[in-house]
């Protein structure tokens, strides 16, 4: 079948070699170490009550406690979904903390400089240092790279809190709103009132429900009309106490005609018992704008026996509201011993685009039942989905797609090429789509293969001079090369140690 | 260099004997090669002294400059300095040809010990040696051999070789498919590599190969052994008479 659209892909020289060259340096969780840190914890469990103190603490108005009541009240009377091919011990709700915030960020500080050292270290070990400077989050090995001298701008939140947003005052200067959102609900309500909740429903879905009620902080992002973001935006969430869950919203508007790159990184350290985040992301974009929102999901992942990790139930969802709106999600989620997300777009305007690009890699025991949803509303809606699922040891890996054309979404297109791998013989794939079209105009095409690892592929490599899992790392990496040149060039590199580091032990 | 010594070998899935005492010894500076019908074993060697799966040693012995080559990672004894221009180049997706060389050529560096090539002077290197293989920018950005041609799979193969500059090469049937002229690129290819301090292995079913690439010493294989040895002159008598001749005399030997 040809592929719509499909501009030919080179190989970007230099991209493998990087994963190659940073395999041995580094460990097989790099990010499993914790801060020693006094925090402020709310009382275990949810309840109005909780909600109402998350609410205070966040020195909220009215109208936004109301609304996470609501959405409090609304969630109690659902109940937990259990269609996604994921098996998991019963989470309950009322034994972790919905709220621990750093003793240090009882005042908000109001400027970096007034962040506790403690704070400020953490996200230096973890490669993203909060000084304004040019380096990008997540991505030590980034400096010396053709991109030096490339600026990011970081919003860092800690467990429930936002401690600071760099590159604050540039931004201004272009009109770009970028801060955590609990000071954007304090200090732009009308943009927030206007589009919190339209994407994502309080009701749309159990986790997405139980967020609106909970969730402590995250980001928020405003371009406005015709604003290209001078630089990228990037969110660094870390979730540091224990039987803690971490909640945060983000909210990203591009204005008519307007431009943001967004990044997204995560990490958590290793703990003995599971812990649950559920997070959800709504994106407007706008007539003519474009939005690039890419993740690379490092929550750990558990370990080799399936104790701990994070439990990630994530509501991610862009509306292209109008005509010619873009979005374009990347993920790479290589964390997480359960993945439950779908990041979606509507495709509303006629003539906008949606493109979905994922690398899920699942090893060991960890399990990720993850998609999208391209929902094509307007005419000449064009989407794209490209997913790379990879499982070793005996990891389940699902990919799980809807496609709809509306009777309205006239000559409209979906591309749809789905790749299962699987090393060794104890982990599964499966692929599971929809596909629903309602007129005649229509076309969609999907695509799918599962396919081994092969040994001649790495026999060959050996018979070269690369050991066995640099083989792997660079058989698996070509497996994936689609996926990460949609990826920004830092993103990329740091996404391929990944997924060496994420197969470390997977052969022999 | 390269000695083998009994060498017996059966496949791990089945009961069947494959190599039923090879002895072979390639001196440094020396072109060998060995002829032999289908199923003689002729591959088999060649896979067994690089280290693939499948096989098991029932007897025997292989080393390379005394090393011990059957104790070792497939790795290991390419950074030795052994290599194996495959019969069938393996396609791997999504790698580009630039990135799998210079991958290979610092993995081998590091397990020696010496520093790696930085980009620059891998740049220069690859691009020096693709040019006497005519294999042109656009087949070095391509991934590892997908899409190639039968010509361009064993040129790549060829390249490999000169960039890794491996000291025992084997070649694996690097004629097969391949029309006059892309032969003669790979025989050239081979020529150039040819020293005092290393040795071929060049496995063929045609004597046409060995026009351009001159052995010292002809072996013949059948039935998972050498049944003999000579000059070149041996290859063109299995040329004109085919094999019946030379393996109706070794049986009445």
């Amino acid at each position: 079948m040809a592929a719509l659209d499909m501009p030919e892909l080179e190989v970007r020289e230099g991209v493998d070699r990087e994963t190659i060259e940073t395999v041995a340096s580094m460990g097989s969780y790099k990010y499993g170490w914790d801060t020693e840190i006094e925090m402020d914890y709310a009382p275990k469990g949810v309840s109005e009550d909780i909600v109402r103190l998350i609410s205070q603490r966040n020195e909220e108005p009215e109208w936004m406690t109301e609304w996470r009541l609501a959405a409090f009240r609304r969630w109690q009377t659902m109940a937990e979904p259990r269609w996604a091919m994921l098996n998991y011990p019963e989470i309950d709700y009322q034994d972790q903390y919905y709220y621990a915030r750093p003793k240090s960020m009882a005042v908000k500080p109001k400027s970096l400089d007034e962040v506790d050292p403690k704070l400020l270290a953490t996200y230096e070990k973890l490669g993203i240092p909060l000084r304004e400077q040019a380096i990008l989050a997540g991505i030590e090995g980034a400096v010396g790279t053709p991109a030096e001298g490339r600026r990011v701008a970081v919003d860092a939140v800690f467990d429930s809190v936002s401690v600071g947003t760099t590159f604050q005052a540039e931004l201004a200067r272009a009109g770009v709103i970028f801060c955590s959102i609990s000071e954007a609900i304090r200090n732009h309500p009308e943009l927030v009132r206007k589009y919190l909740g339209s994407v994502v429903p309080q009701s749309d879905n159990y986790f997405a429900t139980l967020n609106s009620a909970v969730f402590s902080d995250g980001s928020f992002v405003y371009i406005p009309p015709g604003v290209r973001c001078p630089m990228e935006l990037s969110t660094y969430f870390r979730i540091n106490a224990e039987n803690t869950g971490q909640f945060e919203r983000t909210l990203i508007i591009a204005d008519k005609g307007s431009y943001v790159s967004y990044l997204e990184g995560c990490t958590a350290p290793k703990r003995d018992v599971a812990q649950l985040h559920a997070a959800v992301v709504e994106i407007v974009v706008l007539e003519d704008a474009e939005v690039k929102y890419s993740t690379v999901q490092n929550w750990y992942p558990g370990d080799e026996q399936g104790r701990g990790g994070i439990y990630n139930f994530v509501t991610k969802r862009a509306d292209c509201r109008e005509a010619r709106a873009k979005v374009m999600w990347t993920q790479v989620e290589t964390g997480s011993a359960i993945t439950w997300k779908y990041p979606s777009c509507i495709l509303r305007g006629d003539e906008s685009q949606g493109e979905f690009y994922s690398i899920a890699i699942t090893n060991n025991a960890q399990q990720a039942d993850t998609g999208t949803k391209m929902i094509h509303l307007g005419k000449n809606t064009r989407s794209r989905i490209v997913s790379k699922g990879i499982s070793a040891g005996r990891a389940q890996n699902t990919y799980r797609g809807l496609v709809t054309m509306h009777p309205r979404a006239t000559n409209s297109r979906n591309y749809t090429q789905c790749d299962s791998l699987l090393i060794g013989d104890k982990c599964g794939a499966h692929t599971v789509p929809y596909i629903e079209v309602k007129n005649t105009s229509s076309r969609v095409e999907h695509e799918a293969t599962t396919s081994k690892v092969d040994e001649d592929q790495l026999f060959y490599c050996r018979a070269r001079g690369m050991d066995e899992e640099e083989a792997v790392a660079l058989v698996v990496n070509g497996f994936c090369r689609d996926v990460l040149q949609a990826l920004p060039m830092e993103f990329a590199m740091e996404a391929q140690s990944l997924v060496a580091i994420s197969l470390e032990g997977s052969v022999g | 260099m390269l000695e083998i010594h009994d060498l017996h070998v059966k496949l791990e899935d089945e009961d069947k004997q494959i190599l039923k005492g090879v002895t072979l010894r390639v001196p440094a500076g020396e072109v060998h090669a060995i002829m032999g019908p289908n199923g003689s074993g002729k591959s088999t060697t060649s896979y067994v002294l690089a280290g693939r799966d499948g096989y098991v040693v029932t007897q025997g012995t292989a080393t390379l400059n005394g090393q011990d080559l059957l104790a070792m990672e497939p790795e290991a004894r390419a950074a030795a300095g052994l290599f194996l221009a495959f019969q069938y180049p393996v396609e791997i997706p999504g790698v580009g040809n630039m990135t799998f060389l210079r991958t290979a050529v610092n993995a081998q560096r590091k397990a020696r010990g010496e520093a790696e090539l930085s980009a620059g002077e891998f740049l220069k290197l690859v691009r020096e040696k693709a040019k006497a293989l005519d294999i042109d920018a656009e087949m070095l950005k391509r991934p590892v051999n997908v899409g190639f041609s039968g010509g361009e799979k064993k040129r790549n193969e060829i390249l490999q070789m000169a960039m890794l500059e491996p000291t025992m090469c084997i070649l694996d049937e690097t004629d097969s498919g391949l029309d006059v002229d892309a032969m003669r690129l790979v025989a050239d290819g081979v020529n150039a590599l040819r020293s005092p301090e290393r040795a071929f292995l060049v496995i063929t079913h045609y004597q046409r190969l060995l026009d351009h690439i001159r052995p010292d010493v002809v072996h013949i294989m059948a039935e998972g052994r050498i049944v003999k040895s000579g000059g070149p002159e041996l290859a063109l008598e299995v040329e004109q008479n085919g094999y019946a001749d030379i393996l109706a005399e070794v049986a009445d030997a």
